[in-house]
């Protein structure tokens, strides 16, 4: 019986086929998914700020772009998968509100982006697919049989990356 | 207050928000009495900390389409406020400003309605602040509000991430409040920055 798995705020999780895996209502926040062609196991992780080391309270490492993804695919390791044949499809990042004067605050869905493309960089997976900012919100599922990423937003037509 | 004791709120700093949400709640109800001339009851306010997935759940779903308005604060304290509510809450007020029968909210915001629910939660806003300011004698700006009509998971992502940057829990206060024999429902986030708070427990003699 095939079901849809939910990863929450500051969340990450393992799918497997015939398993579908989701985060629902992305704004600033990043869902990032890895997967391997080769395999029908892949992972998300939804992020909420870009970098541990300069927060004081680090005890959930999934919130953060450096240490989630990091998790995201070390347990994608435990399951058998390897590292250098991983590959992401990301989305979210929006600028929910924009307010003059705010300063940077308001700017964070671009830096969460900016922060998870760095640490995908630095491990050299490849982001195949990504639907990132503007000013909407996001519902996202991918499915590791066919490793399409389907993101869904009030307003607009589902689509496919 | 220990900068890494920043996962909980303890209780004495719990009631302190309590107290400035029951003022604000008050001040809430006497002002949109006056914006929706209308008398307006509002129960006792709900209020919880929660993790971050739980406030998608208690608005009712990460999906379910909301109204955010947001506003950031500047001034002896710094962060942000943001105020919610549903569309069928939000068609109340508008309805009831307009002086029209009610009617449900379909498709995308008028430039008028979305001027009128900005205003709206510009006041409950105000409201908040103001208890603030009775209570601890700080002065605060709060920003021009921006809205948004989007998804509540969305939407809640920015206080969250607020939130997220010293805890992994959330205030949230919930009001329900009848005009109109309607019902209309509405939360409330005050985001003060970790500073802030330092500062309004201080001037309340919780900390030296």
């Amino acid at each position: 019986m095939e079901k849809v798995i939910r990863v929450g705020m500051a969340d990450l999780n393992i799918c497997k086929a015939p398993d579908r895996i989701t985060t629902l209502g992305l704004g600033s926040c990043i869902g990032l998914v890895l997967f391997d062609v080769n395999s029908t196991t892949c992972g998300m992780v939804h992020v909420m700020l870009p970098d541990s080391s300069i927060m004081r309270n680090t005890s959930n490492p999934a919130k953060f772009a450096d240490t989630g993804v990091k998790l995201l695919v070390e347990q994608l390791e435990r399951e058998g998968l390897r590292r250098s044949k991983l590959c992401a499809k990301m989305a979210g990042g929006a600028k929910m509100f924009s307010i003059r004067g705010s300063g940077d605050v308001l700017n964070i869905g671009e830096r969460n982006a900016e922060a998870v493309k760095n640490i995908l960089d630095e491990m050299r997976i490849p982001i195949i697919a990504s639907d990132c900012g503007g000013t909407y919100g996001r519902t996202i599922e991918f499915d590791p049989v066919t490793y399409r990423l389907l993101i869904r937003s009030i307003g607009k037509a589902d689509k496919y990356i | 207050m220990e900068e890494n004791q920043m996962n909980e709120f303890s209780d004495m700093e719990f009631d302190v928000l309590k107290e400035i949400s029951n003022i604000g709640t008050g001040n809430a109800a006497t002002a949109i009495s006056q914006m929706l001339d209308s008398r307006v009851d509002i129960e006792v306010p709900i209020i919880k900390v929660m993790k971050f997935d739980e406030m998608s759940e208690v608005v009712g779903g990460a999906e379910k389409e909301v109204i955010g308005i947001l506003v950031t604060l500047e001034g002896d304290i710094d962060g942000m406020m943001m105020f919610m509510t549903d569309k069928y809450s939000a068609a109340v007020v508008i309805n009831r400003i307009m002086g029209m029968e009610f009617s449900e909210l379909t498709g995308a915001l008028s430039e008028m309605q979305v001027s009128m629910l900005t205003e709206f939660g510009n006041i409950i806003a105000g409201s908040y602040l103001s208890a603030i300011a009775k209570l601890t004698g700080l002065g605060i700006v709060p920003s021009v509000p921006d809205l948004s009509d989007d998804m509540a998971g969305a939407i809640l992502s920015v206080p969250a991430i607020e939130f997220g940057k010293v805890s992994d829990r959330v205030l949230l206060i919930q009001s329900v409040f009848d005009t109109d024999n309607k019902r209309a429902e509405g939360f409330f986030i005050l985001i003060p920055t970790r500073k802030a708070y330092k500062k309004i427990f201080e001037k309340l003699g919780l900390i030296s």
